[in-house]
């Protein structure tokens, strides 16, 4: 296989990442707002935990684009 | 009629400067810089300065960024982590205009560079290492070593150094690749509207959809702005809280 067609090939792959980033804040924000009806009390206290749980899901999408921006533009 | 999305990231020098083989030129990015350093210098002076017992809109947005950014260091620090208010202050600000700023249409978005995030990124780190040798000597070491069994500990010990060594780049690619990511995201959808509205005949109406999804993703992308820069700001809290306290809670 040409090695173009191949890096375009792999850096469409690499944006599968996104699928785990996606369930994973899907999780992070879901079971916040469930435990936020449940005790609406401390909801406001844990809201630095779910940005810094929102933060650290969506970096691991992110690494996906950056392979898929090393593979396109290296 | 080819719209490259990435060529808004492009660096142009707008007056080339060459000392002794090295390329400092002054560039859009560093124009951008200029006058996101300016704009945030004349907010901060011109909004306090008269201080008045009943604060005008200005004066109480300068306020209220204030007690957000020292509230955030109390809570992940500590009232230790107050000394290190003007760093992560300045960062954020700092963080918060240039993504603010790159949402003009016509603005270079400076934190889409890795150069500028990367820098930044190490200001924190160094601060962090710098911090913990100061105050713990090489007690800062210790920040490896969770409290565990020895049968966890031989796992856990490789695990905390690559996660302390990994931070830099996870800090400075998440900021990097969210307003990369958010921006070329805006011009490819810019790119339909173009072909649409070019392509005639009903197509023409049809450019409305793609058109009405940018408005939407540009208030999208001006809460991703403050998110990241709250985002980095919080994680520098967090880790200058390490370098503090080590593992004791505070």
């Amino acid at each position: 296989m040409d090695v173009v067609a191949a890096k375009q090939i792999g850096a469409g792959l690499a944006t599968i990442a996104f699928v785990g980033s996606g369930i994973g804040i899907g999780v992070v924000f879901g079971n916040y707002i469930s435990g936020a009806l449940r005790n609406p009390g401390a909801a406001s206290s844990q809201f630095t935990n779910l940005y810094i749980g929102y933060a650290l899901c969506e970096l691991q999408g992110l690494f996906g684009l950056l392979i898929a921006l090393i593979l396109l533009f290296t | 009629m080819a719209i490259n999305p990435m060529e808004q990231f492009e660096v142009k020098p707008l007056i080339p400067i060459h000392v002794g083989g090295y390329d400092i030129s002054f560039t859009n990015q560093a124009l951008w810089m200029v006058l996101v350093v300016i704009s945030l210098s004349l907010f901060l002076t011109l909004a306090v300065s008269k201080g008045r017992i009943v604060p005008t809109r200005a004066q109480s947005l300068a306020e209220l960024s204030y007690e957000f950014v020292g509230g955030m260091i109390d809570m992940t620090a500590g009232p230790k982590g107050l000394k290190y208010f003007p760093l992560i202050f300045t960062i954020f600000m700092f963080v918060l205009f240039c993504n603010g700023f790159g949402l003009l249409p016509i603005a270079f978005t400076v934190t889409s560079q890795i150069a500028i995030t990367f820098a930044l990124t190490m200001l924190v780190i160094l601060t962090v290492i710098v911090t913990g040798f100061f105050r713990h000597g090489l007690g800062f070491f210790k920040l490896f070593v969770p409290n565990a069994p020895l049968a966890i500990k031989i796992f856990l010990v490789p695990l905390e150094i690559i996660s302390f060594c990994a931070r830099p780049m996870s800090l400075s690619m998440r900021l990097f690749a969210n307003m990369l990511a958010g921006h070329t995201m805006l011009k490819v959808m810019a790119g339909f509207v173009i072909a649409l509205g070019t392509a005639g005949g009903a197509y023409t109406f049809l450019a409305a959809a793609p058109e009405a999804l940018i408005v939407g993703l540009t208030a999208l992308e001006f809460l991703v702005a403050f998110l990241q820069a709250y985002v980095f700001a919080i994680l520098s809290c967090i880790y200058l809280s390490e370098a503090l306290h080590l593992h004791d809670n505070h």
